[in-house]
Parts: C-alpha cells; sequence; structure tokens
C-alpha cells in the first residue's frame, strides 16, 4: 500500500504504524457516564467501507495523520494531519 | 574444451538453427550422467536434445513423467537443481538455464527414476481415488501418528531441500516507475515503446533470458523482416533509453495495492554460483503508475486417456524446443489439435525433418486443413483414445469419425488445445476474471484505471492484433499521465489471424487415467467423483480432488477442470466460476525476499555508547530488545557468572558501580503547554514539579492498565526530560505525540525523542558522591544544594556540557551522568579511571535486576500490560484532581476486586532453594489445580546482600499475607519451594541511604 | 455411507459411481428451530453438537458462499492449547480433547495429527514468561514441557543454532499440540451435521435480522424470510456487519492475515514451531508443503488478501529460523479477515436481544477453537447459558474489566 502523507507525499505503508478508528472521540468531561468511556475504548464501527482511520508517519515526518479509505478495496479517499482536524469535542460525537 | 563428438552426442540437435551457442559445448549432469548442451539452453532443452523424456515421477501415483511445456508453467519436468548447500528442489527444468558443470538430479522416486517402487501406488489407483484419504486411516486413532501419517510424509513432498544454510546472499531493492510492462512479447514490447517514447520512466520486465515472448518460437515476420531482427532494434532502443529500465529474468510475481508490484530477478541463477559481491537473486519492489500487464497466454493441454506418458508435450512447447532451441522432440509425430495453432507446429516438425505420422482434430468443420499442404494422415472428427509406452510414448491410439481405431506409431504427440490468457496479475487485488463465450477463455475481469492488459493476456489473439494493442495500451498508460507519445505507428504483421479458440477439450469425462492436474495426477473420474460427492462448488472441487494445488497453481489444469466440472454439474463455466489467483504468479525463494534480513542481521543491532570499552572490559553482552547490553563483566578468577554479579552487587552496595543506562527510552517535551500535556499523560501530577527536580512518572493506557514507568525531570520552566523502559520507548514516544496530536492538539509543545543522543550513565554506592565530584566542574554534591530526585544542567571534566540527575534505582545514593552520546566512551573511561582508587566496578543487568528487586522497584516483569497501579502497590500515585489518559476506567468492577493479586516479596524458607520467576503460587497442602492459583513470580534472583534467592511475584491478596508462607510451584523445572511473604521492599525501605 | 477402508474397496469395483454426497443441498424451510448463520467451521460445529449433544435438529446452517469458505480454509492448521489466561487454557484444551477424537466421532479423517508445537525463547525473561505459561497449563490439567536448547536441538536440528541474531535458548513444548487438515473440518462437521438433519444451504446469504418486541423472529436472506425461535451467528470476517443488523455495535476490529505455503517437499520440519523473537510459526503438510504465516498486515481490511512489509517480515522470520528453507520457494500467499478483539480473546454469549447469540472475535485463534467454539455456542444456545468453559467470554467483560489480555497489549486489535 503506498499513503498519502499530507507532510511527505506518497509513501509505503511499512513507513506507518496503525491505530485503528478515528472516529471515536474521547469524552471531554472526565466524569462523564461510564458507558461513554467504555464506548470510546472499546467499541468499533468497524465499516465495511469507508473508514477514518489514524495512522502515525512513525519512520518519516512522525504525525499522526487520518486516512480514510474503503476496507474492502483499500482505495484513499483522503488524508490529513490529525491535529488540524476538528477538536474532539466539536467533531462528530457519538452514533 | 570442446571436442566434435561431444556436439554429436546431442542426437536430436538440429544441425542450424535455434537461440543457442554452438561455438563451445557445456556438460551437465542429469541423475549421474553427463550430458552435453549450448548455452542458450535450458536443462530442459539440453535434456531433449540428447533425448532425454524421462524426466520426474507424478505426485500421487509416481507415473513417468516427461516434459510438457516449455515456460514456467511446467507442472512435470521438476528436478533438484544443484547439491549441497545449494540443493533447490522442484526446480522447473524448462527455465533453469543450462551452465556448465550443472547437476540436476530428478526426485521423488525410489529407487531411480526409470524403475520406482513407488509406482506401486498406481496400482492400487482403484481404492485411492480422490479424497480417499478422509475415508480411511481412522482406526485405531493412535495409528494416525504412529503409522499411517509417517509413510504418508515419506511418500509425498517433491523434492529435497537442503539440510545447510543457504551460502548466497539476496538482496531488497526499490523501483519507481511511471509505466511497468510485465512481459517483452510482441504486446509488451510495443507497449513498452509507446510509454518509452512519451518520455515516461518505463521499467520493462521478463521472466526469461531473452525478449520476445512467443516470437522466440514462431517464425514469423514484423514489418517484413524476421520477427526476432524486430525484436532485436526494440531491445535496442530501449536498452539506450535512459528513462526506460530493462529487467530480464525477472518475474513480476504479485500486484499490490496502490501500484506496488513485487518482482525477482535470478541474477545469478543461469551461473554455477553467484560471483564474488553478487547476489543470487534480487527482489524488486516496484510502484509503479501504471501497469501494463502483457504476459501472453499459455497452451491448454488435451484430457484423454492415459495422456501424461513421456512424449506427450505440448503444440507450442514443441515448436519452442525445435525454432528456440534447435532440438527435435521426436522423430515420429502425431498432432491432436482442437485449435488452429497446431498447424505451425506440424509445419515446424516438418521443417525440422520429423515424419507427421497423423493430424488429429475432433473438429468437423474442417476449413483450416485447406491452408496447409501435409501429406500427413489426416483424422478429422477424431480423437485419441489412449497411448502406449512405459518410459515413453511408443504408439497412439486414434478413433477416426466412424468410431474405427488405428495405432498409430509415435514418439511425440503435441497437444494443441486452445490457450488461457495469462490474467494471474490482474486479479490478485480481487478482481475476478470474467468468463468470455466469444474466444471460450476467462479474460481479465474489470479493472482499476491503474491496470491495463494487452495483447493474448487480454485475450487478444494474434501478432498484429497484439502489436498495436500493445502500442494502444502504451499510449494510452503515457496519455493517463499526461504524456504524449511519439509513437504512431506499431508495426504490422502479416501473420494469418488466430483463429477462434476451440471449447476445453475432453475426450473422456470420467476416465481414470485421463490426467487434468499432470502433477496432482488429478484426473477426470476425480472431478466426476467429486462433484458427486456433493464438492460441487469449484473451491471444494479443488480443495477436495487438490486439483490446480501443485508448483504450477493451476496454469495447465485450471481451465480444464472447471469444464469438466461444470460438464458433470450441468453447469455453464461461466455459472461455474473458478478458483482465486494469487501471488506469486511462479513459485519464488524464500529467501529472496528475506533479503539481507536474516541471520546476524536479522534485525538491526543497536549498540550503547560504552560498548566498546565494554567489550574491551570482556563483558558479556546480552539481547535487550535489539539492543546489546553488558550483562556482567567476569574478573579474571572468577568461575561463575553468578560470581561475577554477586561481586558487582557487593561492590554498589559497599562502595560504588557504574552501569551504562543509555537503552532507557529518552524524549524531551518543550513548550509553554508541556507541563498540561504531561499531566495528561501521567497518572501523577506533573506540573507542581519545580525547575531542578525530578520525580517518578506512571502512565497509564487508556483502558487503565499500566503502560509504562520512568522519570520525568525538570530541566527548564518549558522544558522536561522524561525516561522511559527500555521495551518500551517507541511505544511511548507514539502515545505521547498521539496524546498530543490527536487528543490534544491545541497544547502548545514539542516532542523530541533523544534516546541516541544522550549516553547515560548511571554510577551508584555509597562513594558514588565521591565520585562524581571528581569529574564535575566545581558542582556542589552536597544534599543541601543537590538533594535526592534533583537535576542539574552542568559540565564535567573541564567543560563537556552534561545533565546531571540525582537519582536510584539501586536504593543506594546514585547518579545518573547524561553527556552528549560521542562522549560516552570518553566518559565510561574517564570514570573508570577515577573510580579506581574508590573501588569502583561496572555492573551489568544482572546486577541492575538484583539492586530493583531488593528495592522492590517494578520493571519489565510487572509492567507486562495486565497490571493495574493497584496491583503494583502504586495508587497512591493516581491523582484525583485532574484529567489523565487511563483514569476513567479505574472505576471498572475489575479493577477493584480484593482478590486481585499484588505486588509482594519472597524469600525461600529454607534459605538454600532456589526461586524462579514463573512459578505459580499455591496454599500450602493445596492441589495443584488452576483453582488454587493464587498469583506468579514475576521476578527472581540471588540476593548476596540477603545471602538467599529473593523474588517479586503477584500474590492474591498479598499485602495481607506478609509473614504467611505459600508454596511457588514450577512444574516445567520441577520446582516447588516453600516461600514466606514479605512486603516489595527488602532493602532500606524508609530509603534513607537514596538520599543520603 | 459410513467411511471406511473396506467402503473404498468395495466402491472401487463400482468405479466410484455410488458414493453419496456428503452432505444434502436442501432447499430452505420457512421456519426452523435454530439458525445458525455463518457455515464455516464454527457454525457447522455449533450445528453439529446442538444435535448430537441436545438433540436440537430442526436447525439450518446459512452459508452465503460454499461452507468453509471462510477462515476454516484459510488458516495455518495449527491445534494447541498452550495458554495463559485461566478462560483461555480450560476452553482452548477442551477443544484439543475434543479434536483428540473427532475423527472417529465424525467418521471424517482430518488428519488431526500431533505432532507438537513448540515455542522457542530467546532470553531469560522470555524463558520466565514461558514457564509462568507452562505452569498454568500444567496447573490446568494441560501438557507443557520447558525445553532448554540441546532438547530443542534434538527435536528441531534444522534451526538456526549458530548464526542467529537472536540465539535459540530453549522452548516450551506442548507435544499434543500439533496440526488438522483444515478443509476437512468444515466438511466433517457439515457431514455429521447433515446426517443428524440439520439443513446446510449454501448460497443464502443473510440481509437482515428481524427482532420484534427485543425478540429475534427470523432472518431476511438472499432466498427469502426464514422463521427462526433462535439465531446464532458464527460469521468470523464478517461479525461487525452481520451484528450490525441486530443494531449491535462490538469491540471487534476486521483485520488481514496472510498465510503461505511452499512447494511440496521431503519432510524437512517435524512439528510446528513459533518463533519468540519475530512473530512467525511455520510446520509442514502431510503434503509436503511448508505452512508458516506471521503477524496480521495491521489495517482493518475485508479484503482477502495481504501486502508486501508482512510478506518480507515472514519471509526474514522464516529464514531467520531455518537458514535451510532460504531456497525453497513459497508457492502461494493468501489472506484471512480475522475478526480482532479488544482484548485478543473470543466471544461466544448471548446478546441483549431475546434469542440472538453471538460466536465472534476470534482473532488468529479460531481454527484451533473449532471443535469447543461449537460445543460451547451449541451450549449457550440450547440452554440459554454460557457453559462453565466459555463463562469468560462474556460481551461484557470489556464493560466490566475482566478482559482476557495474554498479550498484555491493551484495547489495540492489531496488537493481538
Amino acid at each position: 500500500m503506498r499513503l498519502p502523507c499530507p507532510h511527505c507525499g506518497e509513501r509505503g505503508n511499512e513507513e506507518f504504524v496503525y491505530l485503528g478508528s478515528a472516529d471515536p472521540v474521547r469524552p471531554a468531561d472526565p466524569n462523564a457516564p461510564l458507558q461513554a468511556w467504555i464506548d470510546y475504548v472499546f467499541l468499533r464501527d468497524n465499516p465495511a467501507g469507508s473508514n477514518r482511520e489514524l495512522w502515525h508517519h512513525t519512520y518519516g515526518c512522525r504525525s499522526w495523520i487520518v486516512v480514510t479509505r474503503d476496507t474492502r478495496t483499500h482505495e484513499i479517499l483522503g488524508a490529513a494531519p490529525a491535529r488540524s482536524l476538528p477538536s474532539s469535542a466539536s467533531s462528530t460525537a457519538s452514533k | 574444451m570442446t571436442s566434435p563428438s561431444k556436439h554429436q552426442s546431442q542426437p536430436f540437435r538440429l544441425t542450424s538453427g535455434g537461440l543457442i551457442d554452438r561455438a563451445a559445448a557445456i556438460p551437465f549432469m542429469f541423475d549421474g550422467r553427463e550430458y552435453y548442451g549450448y548455452p542458450g539452453d535450458t536443462l530442459a532443452s539440453a535434456l531433449l536434445a540428447n533425448g532425454v523424456h524421462l524426466v520426474g515421477r507424478s505426485f500421487k501415483y509416481h507415473r513417468p513423467r516427461g516434459i510438457l511445456y516449455a515456460g514456467p508453467e511446467e507442472p512435470n519436468a521438476l528436478v533438484e537443481l544443484r547439491t549441497g548447500a545449494r540443493r533447490e528442489p522442484n526446480t522447473r527444468a524448462t527455465v533453469a538455464e543450462l551452465y556448465s558443470g550443472l547437476v540436476a538430479n530428478s526426485q521423488n522416486r525410489w529407487p531411480s527414476l526409470a524403475f520406482d517402487l513407488m509406482a506401486i501406488n498406481g496400482l492400487a489407483a482403484p481404492i485411492f481415488p480422490a479424497g480417499f484419504y478422509y475415508k480411511t486411516f481412522m482406526w485405531p486413532a493412535a495409528f494416525w501418528e504412529k503409522v499411517y501419517e509417517p509413510l504418508i510424509r515419506r511418500a509425498a513432498g517433491l523434492g529435497r531441500a537442503a539440510r545447510e544454510p543457504d551460502p548466497d546472499k539476496y538482496e531488497r531493492s526499490h523501483l519507481f516507475c511511471d509505466v511497468l510492462v510485465v512481459g517483452s512479447g510482441p504486446a509488451g514490447l510495443t507497449a513498452a515503446l509507446a510509454a518509452a517514447r512519451s518520455g515516461a520512466r518505463v521499467v520493462l520486465c521478463e521472466q526469461d533470458f531473452r525478449l520476445g515472448g512467443h516470437l522466440l518460437a514462431n517464425r514469423e515476420e514484423i514489418d517484413g523482416k524476421a520477427a526476432l531482427d524486430w525484436v532485436c532494434e526494440v531491445e535496442q532502443e530501449l536498452t539506450a533509453e535512459k528513462k526506460v529500465r530493462v529487467l530480464r529474468r525477472t518475474t513480476v510475481f504479485g500486484i499490490y495495492d496502490h501500484g506496488i508490484c513485487g518482482a525477482v530477478e535470478r541474477v545469478s541463477d543461469h551461473l554455477a554460483e553467484p560471483p564474488p559481491f553478487t547476489v543470487r537473486q534480487r527482489y524488486w519492489k516496484i510502484a509503479a503508475r501504471r501497469i501494463i500487464v502483457a504476459t501472453g497466454a499459455i497452451e491448454r493441454p488435451i484430457v484423454f486417456p492415459k495422456n501424461d506418458r513421456p512424449g506427450i508435450m505440448m503444440a507450442s512447447a514443441v515448436r519452442t524446443y525445435i525454432e528456440r532451441f534447435a532440438v527435435l522432440p521426436g522423430r515420429h509425430a502425431v498432432v491432436f489439435m482442437t485449435d488452429d495453432s497446431g498447424w505451425q507446429t506440424v509445419e515446424a516438425l516438418q521443417r525440422a525433418g520429423a515424419s507427421i505420422a497423423a493430424v488429429v482434430d475432433p473438429r468437423t468443420e474442417a476449413s483450416a486443413f485447406a491452408r496447409h499442404g501435409t501429406d500427413a494422415p489426416l483424422f478429422v472428427g477424431a480423437t485419441i483414445t489412449g497411448t502406449r509406452g512405459r518410459l515413453r510414448l511408443s504408439s497412439v491410439t486414434v478413433k477416426d469419425r466412424q468410431g474405427r481405431e488405428h495405432e498409430i506409431v509415435a514418439d511425440l504427440l503435441a497437444m494443441a488445445g486452445g490457450w488461457d490468457p495469462v490474467l494471474h496479475l490482474t486479479s490478485h487485488l480481487g478482481h475476478k476474471p470474467k468468463w468470455d463465450e466469444r474466444i471460450l477463455a476467462f479474460v481479465p475481469g474489470d479493472l482499476p484505471a491503474h491496470i491495463d492488459v494487452t495483447g493474448a493476456a487480454a485475450g487478444r489473439f494474434g501478432l498484429d492484433t497484439a502489436l498495436k494493442d500493445g502500442a494502444r495500451a502504451g499510449s494510452e498508460a503515457a496519455r493517463s499521465l499526461g504524456l504524449q507519445t511519439t509513437y504512431k505507428s506499431p508495426p504490422t504483421s502479416a501473420a494469418p489471424p488466430s483463429s477462434s479458440q476451440a471449447p476445453s477439450w475432453s475426450v473422456a469425462k470420467r476416465s481414470a487415467k485421463s490426467f487434468v492436474d499432470f502433477q496432482n495426477d488429478v484426473t477426470a473420474a476425480d472431478i466426476a467423483l467429486a462433484a458427486r460427492e456433493g464438492y460441487r462448488s469449484v473451491e471444494h472441487a479443488k480443495r477436495y480432488t487438490t486439483l490446480g494445488m501443485a508448483t504450477d497453481q493451476g496454469k495447465s489444469s485450471g481451465v480444464n477442470g472447471l469444464a469438466i466440472l461444470a460438464d458433470v454439474t450441468g453447469r455453464t463455466i461461466a455459472e461455474t466460476g473458478t478458483t482465486t489467483f494469487r501471488p506469486p504468479y511462479t513459485p519464488v525463494a524464500i529467501g529472496a525476499i528475506a533479503g539481507r534480513d536474516v541471520g546476524k542481521a536479522f534485525r538491526p543491532t543497536r549498540l550503547t555508547p560504552t560498548h566498546e570499552w565494554a567489550s574491551e572490559q570482556n563483558a558479556v553482552f546480552v539481547e535487550v530488545g535489539q539492543w546489546l547490553r553488558a550483562q556482567w563483566y567476569p574478573k579474571l578468577g572468577e568461575t561463575d557468572w553468578r560470581e561475577s554479579v554477586n561481586r558487582e552487587v557487593r561492590t554498589v552496595r559497599s562502595a560504588v558501580g557504574v552501569c551504562d543506562v543509555s537503552t532507557l527510552g529518552k524524549i524531551e517535551v518543550i513548550g509553554p503547554d508541556a507541563e498540561r500535556l504531561l499531566d495528561f499523560v501521567y497518572a501523577n501530577t506533573i506540573s507542581t514539579l519545580k525547575v531542578g527536580r525530578m520525580r517518578y512518572g506512571l502512565m497509564l493506557r487508556e483502558d487503565g492498565h499500566v503502560l509504562d514507568d520512568g522519570t520525568v525531570s525538570r530541566i527548564g520552566e518549558h522544558r522536561f526530560f522524561l525516561t522511559t523502559g527500555t521495551g518500551h520507548a517507541d511505544q511511548v514516544l507514539r502515545h505521547l505525540e498521539f496524546c498530543h496530536q490527536v487528543l490534544k492538539p491545541s497544547l502548545d509543545v514539542s516532542i523530541v525523542p533523544v534516546t541516541e543522543r544522550w549516553a547515560q550513565l548511571a554510577v551508584a554506592g555509597p562513594r558514588s558522591r565521591e565520585l562524581v565530584a571528581k569529574i564535575v566542574d566545581g558542582f556542589d554534591l552536597s544534599t543541601s544544594n543537590f538533594p535526592h530526585l534533583s537535576v542539574a544542567e552542568i559540565t564535567i571534566c573541564g567543560g563537556i556540557p552534561a545533565r546531571l540527575y540525582r537519582v536510584s534505582f539501586s536504593g543506594e545514593l546514585g547518579y545518573e551522568i547524561g553527556v552528549p552520546a560521542d562522549y560516552g566512551d570518553a566518559l565510561i573511561r574517564c570514570l573508570a579511571r577515577e573510580g579506581e582508587p574508590l573501588g569502583l566496578a561496572p555492573y551489568g543487568t544482572e546486577a541492575l535486576a538484583v539492586l530493583r528487586i531488593e528495592k522492590g522497584f517494578p520493571a519489565a516483569g510487572e509492567l507486562n500490560g495486565q497490571t493495574t497501579t493497584r496491583d503494583l502497590g502504586l495508587e497512591r500515585l493516581l491523582s484525583t484532581k485532574k484529567d489523565y489518559v487511563g483514569r476513567a476506567l479505574q472505576q471498572l468492577p475489575a479493577f477493584n476486586e480484593p482478590d486481585r493479586p499484588v505486588l509482594v516479596s519472597f524469600a525461600p524458607v529454607n534459605r538454600s532453594d532456589v526461586l524462579r520467576a514463573g512459578s505459580h503460587f499455591l496454599d500450602l497442602g493445596a492441589a495443584p489445580r488452576i483453582e488454587n492459583d493464587l498469583g506468579y513470580m514475576t521476578s527472581a534472583v540471588y540476593s548476596p546482600t540477603f545471602g538467599h534467592y529473593i523474588g517479586l511475584g503477584l500474590l492474591k491478596r498479598g499485602k495481607e499475607r506478609i509473614g504467611e508462607r505459600v508454596r511457588a510451584y514450577d512444574p516445567v523445572r520441577n520446582g516447588d519451594v516453600v516461600v514466606e511473604i514479605g512486603p516489595p521492599c527488602r532493602y532500606d525501605p524508609e530509603g534513607e541511604l537514596a538520599r543520603a | 455411507m459410513r467411511y471406511s477402508l473396506g467402503a473404498l474397496i468395495r466402491n472401487a469395483f463400482s468405479g466410484h459411481t455410488r458414493w453419496q454426497p456428503a452432505w444434502r443441498d436442501p432447499e430452505p424451510k420457512p421456519q426452523y428451530d435454530t439458525i445458525i448463520i455463518g457455515g464455516g467451521g464454527h457454525g457447522l460445529a455449533t450445528a453439529y453438537y446442538l444435535a448430537k449433544e441436545h438433540g436440537i435438529t430442526d436447525v439450518a446452517v446459512l452459508e452465503k458462499s460454499y461452507i468453509g469458505s471462510g477462515n476454516v480454509g484459510r488458516n495455518t492448521t495449527i491445534i494447541r492449547s498452550n495458554y495463559l489466561l485461566p478462560p483461555n487454557t480450560a476452553f482452548y484444551e477442551w477443544s484439543l480433547k475434543l479434536w483428540e477424537g473427532l475423527e472417529q466421532d465424525l467418521n471424517f479423517n482430518a488428519m488431526v495429527s500431533q505432532r507438537g508445537v513448540l515455542n522457542l525463547y530467546h532470553s531469560d525473561a522470555q524463558r520466565d514468561a514461558f514457564a509462568r505459561r507452562g505452569n498454568a497449563m500444567r496447573l490446568n490439567g494441560v501438557d507443557a514441557e520447558l525445553l532448554d536448547r540441546e532438547q530443542v536441538r534434538e527435536l528441531v536440528p534444522l534451526l538456526d543454532f549458530d548464526n542467529a541474531r537472536f540465539p535459540i535458548k530453549g522452548g516450551l513444548l506442548q507435544r499434543r499440540g500439533g496440526t488438522v487438515r483444515h478443509d476437512a473440518v468444515a466438511w466433517g462437521f457439515a457431514r455429521g451435521a447433515d446426517q443428524r438433519g440439520v439443513d446446510i444451504i449454501q448460497n443464502c446469504e443473510v440481509t437482515g435480522i428481524r427482532i420484534e418486541n427485543g425478540k429475534v423472529v427470523g432472518v431476511e436472506t438472499t432466498r427469502g424470510y426464514i422463521r427462526a425461535k433462535r439465531v446464532g451467528i458464527a460469521v468470523a470476517g464478517n461479525s461487525s456487519r452481520v451484528a450490525a443488523m441486530a443494531g449491535l455495535r462490538l469491540p471487534i476490529e476486521s483485520h488481514v492475515l496472510q498465510a503461505f505455503v511452499s512447494e511440496g517437499i521431503k519432510p524437512h520440519i517435524d512439528m510446528v514451531v513459533t518463533f519468540g523473537a519475530g512473530h512467525f510459526y511455520i510446520s509442514q503438510s502431510d503434503k509436503g508443503g511448508l505452512v508458516f504465516g506471521g503477524d496480521i498486515d495491521g489495517y482493518n481490511s475485508y479484503a482477502q488478501r495481504g501486502n508486501l512489509p508482512i510478506v518480507e517480515d515472514v519471509m526474514s522470520c522464516a529464514v531467520a529460523l531455518f537458514p535451510s528453507i532460504s531456497r525453497v520457494r513459497y508457492l502461494r500467499q493468501w489472506g484471512g479477515i480475522m475478526d480482532m478483539t479488544m482484548d485478543g480473546s473470543p466471544i461466544i454469549d448471548r446478546t441483549p436481544i431475546e434469542g440472538l447469540f453471538l460466536n465472534a472475535g476470534w482473532c488468529y485463534g479460531g481454527f484451533k477453537a473449532t471443535p469447543a467454539s461449537g460445543w460451547c455456542f451449541a451450549h449457550t444456545i440450547a440452554t440459554g447459558t454460557p457453559h462453565r468453559l466459555n463463562s469468560g467470554f462474556r460481551l461484557d467483560r470489556f464493560a466490566t474489566g475482566h478482559v482476557i489480555d495474554e498479550g498484555g497489549k491493551g484495547a489495540v486489535p492489531n496488537l493481538h
């Protein structure tokens, strides 16, 4: 696979470390209901199709990036630095 | 070296023609006999030149087999090539280039190829149809491993792998290009030309050692001249073009995501052994923006009774051996064709002087006959119903249109069963091939925009078509990249257009000796049996019969097998579907992909800054992750490692020791929001730390378990220095970057990994202050100025910048000195020199472990990802005043169960007993059953300080049981020791020594 | 027709034309007592044990493709019970016990071969971790031996003992572990279930799960609606998708795991060997192919194929471990979709929806679990309650903190 790092350009996926879905949002309130924390830490949509996911360009610029990728075809639909995205509180929250 | 007699020893070599170098005959050995061939031969062509047809035995019935093809699709002619450590099993004789001194042996036979006792399997064939092993060998149950399986395993397998390490080298290389063209037949060459003339970066890969593809096997004309001359011209142009790279002997074995292709270049396989400093094979990882698959087509065999004898060969292979290698595969030939390309073989055989004993064509429309003049008996609407000859074909039985049988003497039977596009690469990304009724073959399915297929690989047959279609593909690839080709008019060929494909032809769909998959001995009857037993899905039939699972992966058998399965299940081929083609296209040496990452170079070796010095001290090293660390430093006269470690521990406890701790992960966190980030990342509070001070830091995972621990030093108001466990350095750094970039992107912080930038040496022991005082440039080390857990940026040894930490992992008064990594060697030498009068000893990881276990400090054994702060007795560190990673899930019920094992220490009641990490705890007298399991020993060492073993471990309700006794049960090492439970810290529990 | 050598000989006289289909090809009925979604190893085993152990035979197994088309036919065929944590050790040991009598039970030779599973260790710390695991196995009544370097050399002489980057110091051996002919497991369970009256329906994809008043009432399929009182989901590689039909979100990510087979060679490696300094495992099949694999590719995937970085890693591990196989060629690589849970351990449980049961999250470990998974899932469906053996594999364990994390990796599925 080749991933489009927003800083470095297209690079082989061996340069990256994958974390998982970028969708779960960490509760902003540390005293949020326990279930919200459990959902955040453990539950995933795991879609067959477009997936927003976190990759770390470990052997490159060391940026966390959010790649949108089709999990059936691996087609890359977009990539952006994670830190440029709306902060957790304002992004699409619980589903 | 050559002599006329040696040339003459090739009785089936034609007197002229062929792409071989007749100047020098070269010797080779097959099954212990010497033969001669020419440069330019393959092993197969050289064997045929010597009249050797019998080269192998089949997998199941051990039937004698000859050479079927002239390319990598060969299922039969597999040999063990080379000997000793270079022995390669299952090498296809059809692609092994001949070199002087080549040694090959037949395989899977005993005692000899001509007389193979295992052929008895063939006699038992009636009771061993497809899948027989699923129905028997079940009784008695214990017999499987003891009797049946050893017999089966000995009989199974093909060649023997070497039993010594491979002496050759391999390497991985990367290529980036605009257009990758796979295959150098007519379509591939015009595609490469068209792309090259647009200025694109082109890579052309050809699996053969010569460019030309099928042009090498046929006498054809392009633009009015011999096709091979045209190939030479194109080759010259491509080779001269700087942006073009032509890779011969290079098989593109797989297409992966986003234009990545894997290829293997056989750099030295055509030589007896690789020249010095040259690899045997090179694995290319090619990132291509456009891929043009021009891989041609493979001729399909015909399924008829006893179609597997040596001397039965594909018609196209017969042509190749005649035209390319100047070898006559037989003198009396029968040609069995369901496809008009067989006529080219008839012509080639006649030109080469063979007699055509018969031409057999099951088709009744004999239109093609008119074009070809031959004296041979023609059997139209006829089939072949059998063959004879034990080790070589001797006759063929033809059943004519009227049903009469004719036995025709022949030593060669050429089969022309139609063509299957080589579309394997196009389906590696999951694009299923489609059945094309027009050409009665599978063609590539709908492909992504960056992959194109051209020529015969796309089912577009015929030379003229291939030339034009290749040019089209090359031009389109260039255009899609914004380039314009100057390649206007592709060459033309007057060769007759290809006739329509014939359907896959099977004479006897249920015959037990009509072979479909030659190597695995899968017959038409086997496929029918599978369908009868319900294995009707194409995948079931494949897996039940092993059809297409041999080393050729169904290249010769796939479509015939499908056609038979479709027929017996009453479906069309399209309805039946096809199995999946997967990489590699042809088998790839494991070592080629492994490249240089083998042996000692399997993983990088990281050396500490003091490695050289430690080597001089005869240190024994140990792998810690990728690091090599000094484990202990044996002194003259010490006979046992324990003696050395004990001495090192005593030295630290009584004088002073020095230990390289540079492997600790080291990270700087800088910026106005650094303290906010660290408060978030650590479970304890960091922001209250004063400049010049350091503290223990504990990190959790978001799921609440402990991730890592280390120290946090505040170097400046906005500058922190963190250490992590050696094994967690990468993970913690990535975690910090995650917390910053993903969770707290608004914080103004920089995170800088500095592990390699600092050499860090621990100086520990009651006399450590004296030693450090000798090297600091006038820095006041008194506790009042520099108390325990202080940090300072200072200079040492007359101006060398350094950081001094007052910290102890041993429980003694201790310091760590950090200097830029390049000074590490000088620093250890300086400390060694200055420390000598103080009784200094270097200590290694073993002593380090003893010291910390005596203190009850958790390390890797305790921070194993399964433990919580409470388990480790660290819950008092958890801040209640802030959010931090891992805080919320501390509430989960399981984290707060009183029965969780917690950290305590252990000592054997019988002081001479040995403790071992990994032992489990049981109550005295409790049966060794899992329900009585109380926990386990996480670390254990011999403590010279206490004079007996001590251990740390996690024990249920351990804190409440201090002073009690339990069993440390270690059945895998025959250990069973009564131990006394103690508090985690056994040495200076108040910590006064470190603070002194 | 009962399978035996006698039957083969008898059938030889009729040219093997009298063999009957191993399982019927029935049309789906409008209603079943129990529907199992997924005709893989686990689904078929569940149906078999529902019939055999609980007398529930009004059962349909619905398979969207051909039976055994998922991971039961895509694995490296290893069976073992060398687990550390109590819920796993007891469960996998029960699975191994079932494997030990399976062929006679099913009258189908799946070539269960207890040739031994050897985990190599390369450091003192790893030795102690293996000792901890081996001792846990022994406490569970499971066989385990800790071998030193020389004992390992005797068993597997072709390992690299001379030039290894990470020297081999010994190994943890489970002699009762081994390999099984994977496809035969699906076929054997299918035949056994079919003989007990279970309908195995291929090419029947479930497209919806119908729920009324919090209770499952049937499934929509490509071959029509089928009513059922109980529905069990056993669809490794598709668990999240099928569970979503019932509105469930799972602690699962789907990842691709590649596997490899070499050309057939004469016996070279006698037992299953796993590397301790890289993620790699290898054995040799009865046919002679070296069967091996390594880590998952590491990114969510529903495509049954992988990429080259893992291939490179696996091949390096292969040669690092066995320098003599460098010239052996690998013949085929493929991928299977692993439903990776947040703690690396599976789920066999009822769901919040009455009558709906879930068997999922097998990570890499699904094949060896097949018989016990079917056995426990059948028990859970038949009685409505998990069996003692799968009582740890609850869906709500993440919410209570009772995770079963063998590797101590935390809630990052691709690390398990």
